[in-house]
């Protein structure tokens, strides 16, 4: 089959690798029809996550047809449509017997501080990703379901990760009527956290960001504010006088390990790895939200060590919160949402590539060419 | 207004809102928001185990010592192999997650793994191509310059192609140095 595969630190290619295989009673293979990019994978695309491997195939984000099962699948059959959310988990475990999907312990030999991801380095559990022609979905009684008739496969793999993700960060940041959110980020998760701020009842949502391009989506797709950071001298000066000097009630972090910030940040965090990502948008968040106030980070950072302001949260009284969405827990509600004409996903996508084009694609992305916000990948497009 | 006890006015009231933006407060109950409370018991999983059956381990896979047994299902995307693969199973038997040791040595041997996989591949009919690789080749095609124009974080972007290139042209010193160097010394004991 065909395959992206990692070849080192911004470097791709696509290959020809062996078919996956049943290597569990409980395992599916699907024949992936569409996949996403996810911002976070540059986190691996930039050599960020510690134990990402040299031939390793990324991608978390996939819809497909089943190709395979093995013999205790009960719930799917060869030929069914499915999204796969992008934890890998058990169901039964400690965490997954309380909702924490994103927590699995059965998944995950090699950490415990994260569950399991599809395509997300060994330290999330050594599964290749759906970026490729076909991949191996364990449990598949569990995680993947079926897409329903009237779903869009757009829509449907937006569900997997980013708009589950950005609903759930906006739950996180415990929204009552008529607060003052600040979204921090206007990619993909930060767009959906704003939109679903309103769904919360938010009064007043913001979208802090330097792309104008993404910007003028959070306008149009999430009916938000916007700031541009650069166009002012100190962004939480700002935060503080457009919020009468409070501070934002609920502020979002959606940007995570690939934020720019200063020289000695950018060096440390995206060039010599030694922190677990740039904190700046975190520490925005921080010194921008009300004291008494709540952080939500949906941003994902490595598992080193950040330089995280954490006397000002503790000073201020906040309440931090945050944890990678169990998507699946999502799903029954979105789906409402989305029947509603409340949220369509794929209104954010700005590029579809084809697979054999990947390399080309996560360049695009990464260096942000032509207004790009969630480009999709396509198998045997090219 | 900031320190008294109210809260500025919004601009819009529900009404209006609701007005606005579609499904303006759908959500406003937490009782309806699928997260709320984050930890429940009694969610249909679609599960049909107490305990997964284990997958079986087809050769010694490394794991976090923070964990009491290699856990029911896990990744065979690319086992441990070659210098990489020592350090990386030295991470794992000798470090805790909760030491820094532990990511410090897997952020290591991962530029080492890029290096021996760039080398090894040097051996192969598909060696490494950093420009297809890369994805620069986009760049004509996707308007660099007017993507790039105003943006802030353009000026760490020089950095990127330092990264790339850097190794590349310095392993490229390197080797010519070492060739130049062997045929120096191979003529100076020639008649």
């Amino acid at each position: 089959m065909r395959a992206m595969v990692y070849r080192g630190p911004y470097k791709i290619r696509v290959e020809e690798k062996d078919l996956p295989r049943v290597e569990h009673p409980n395992d599916a293979i699907v024949r992936v029809t569409t996949a996403a990019i996810c911002g976070s994978d540059l986190h691996l695309y930039h050599g960020l996550m510690p134990d990402t491997r040299v031939g390793s195939t990324f991608g978390h984000e996939f819809v497909g047809v089943v190709h395979d099962i093995g013999p205790s699948v009960r719930n799917l059959a060869v030929g069914d449509r499915v999204m796969v959310p992008f934890n890998i988990y058990c169901g039964t475990c400690f965490f997954c017997a309380r909702g924490l999907y994103s927590n699995c312990h059965n998944v995950n030999p090699n950490a415990t501080a994260v569950g399991g991801i599809y395509g997300y380095s060994h330290t999330t559990g050594g599964y290749d990703g759906g970026q490729a022609e076909y991949v191996r979905v364990p449990f598949a009684d569990v995680g993947p379901t079926i897409v329903p008739d009237w779903m869009d496969e757009e829509d449907a793999v937006l569900c997997t990760d980013a708009l589950a993700t950005g609903y759930f960060g906006a739950q996180l940041a415990d929204i009552v009527e008529g607060d003052v959110v600040v979204v921090f980020g206007a990619g993909p998760v930060g767009l959906f956290a704003a939109r679903s701020a309103w769904l919360m009842g938010a009064g007043r949502v913001i979208v802090v960001d330097h792309l104008d391009d993404r910007l003028e989506m959070a306008r149009t797709f999430a009916y938000a504010e916007t700031v541009n950071f650069t166009q002012h001298k100190d962004i939480v000066v700002e935060m503080k006088r457009t919020t009468g000097w409070l501070g934002a009630d609920r502020v979002i972090d959606a940007v995570g390990a690939e934020a720019d910030g200063n020289l000695l940040q950018h060096v440390t965090g995206a060039k010599l790895k030694l922190q677990g990502g740039s904190p700046i948008a975190l520490n925005w968040a921080i010194d921008s939200v009300r004291k008494g106030g709540t952080v939500s980070v949906m941003g994902a950072y490595g598992p080193i060590f950040s330089a995280v302001k954490f006397g000002d949260a503790m000073n201020k009284g906040l309440t931090l919160r945050m944890n990678q969405a169990p998507v699946k827990r999502q799903w029954p509600r979105l789906f409402e949402h989305m029947r509603s004409g409340y949220l369509k996903p794929n209104d954010i996508v700005t590029h579809r590539i084809p697979l054999e084009h990947i390399a080309e694609g996560y360049h695009i992305f990464s260096a942000k060419l032509d207004g790009c916000i969630k480009p999709l990948v396509v198998p045997g497009a090219a | 207004m900031p320190y008294t006890a109210d809260k500025p006015p919004l601009a819009e009231t529900p009404e209006q809102l609701r007005a606005r933006i579609p499904g303006w407060g759908a959500d406003l109950d937490p009782a309806d928001r699928p997260s709320y409370p984050r930890e429940v018991r009694g969610l249909e999983t679609g599960a049909h185990w107490d305990l997964p059956e284990q997958q079986q381990e087809r050769q010694p896979r490394e794991r976090s010592i923070e964990h009491a047994r290699l856990t029911p299902v896990f990744g065979t995307s690319v086992p441990l192999k070659g210098l990489s693969g020592v350090v990386r199973r030295f991470a794992y038997q000798r470090f805790s997650e909760g030491r820094a040791a532990h990511w410090l040595l897997l952020i290591g041997a991962d530029r080492v793994d890029a290096v021996e996989s760039h080398l090894a591949s040097f051996a192969t009919t598909r060696p490494d191509n950093p420009v297809t690789e890369t994805g620069v080749l986009a760049e004509p095609s996707h308007h660099p310059l007017r993507s790039r124009a105003g943006r802030v974080d353009v000026r760490h972007q020089v950095l990127d192609p330092l990264v790339v290139v850097g190794p590349w042209v310095l392993s490229g010193v390197v080797i010519y140095r070492g060739v130049r160097a062997v045929v120096r010394q191979a003529r100076s004991w020639g008649p």
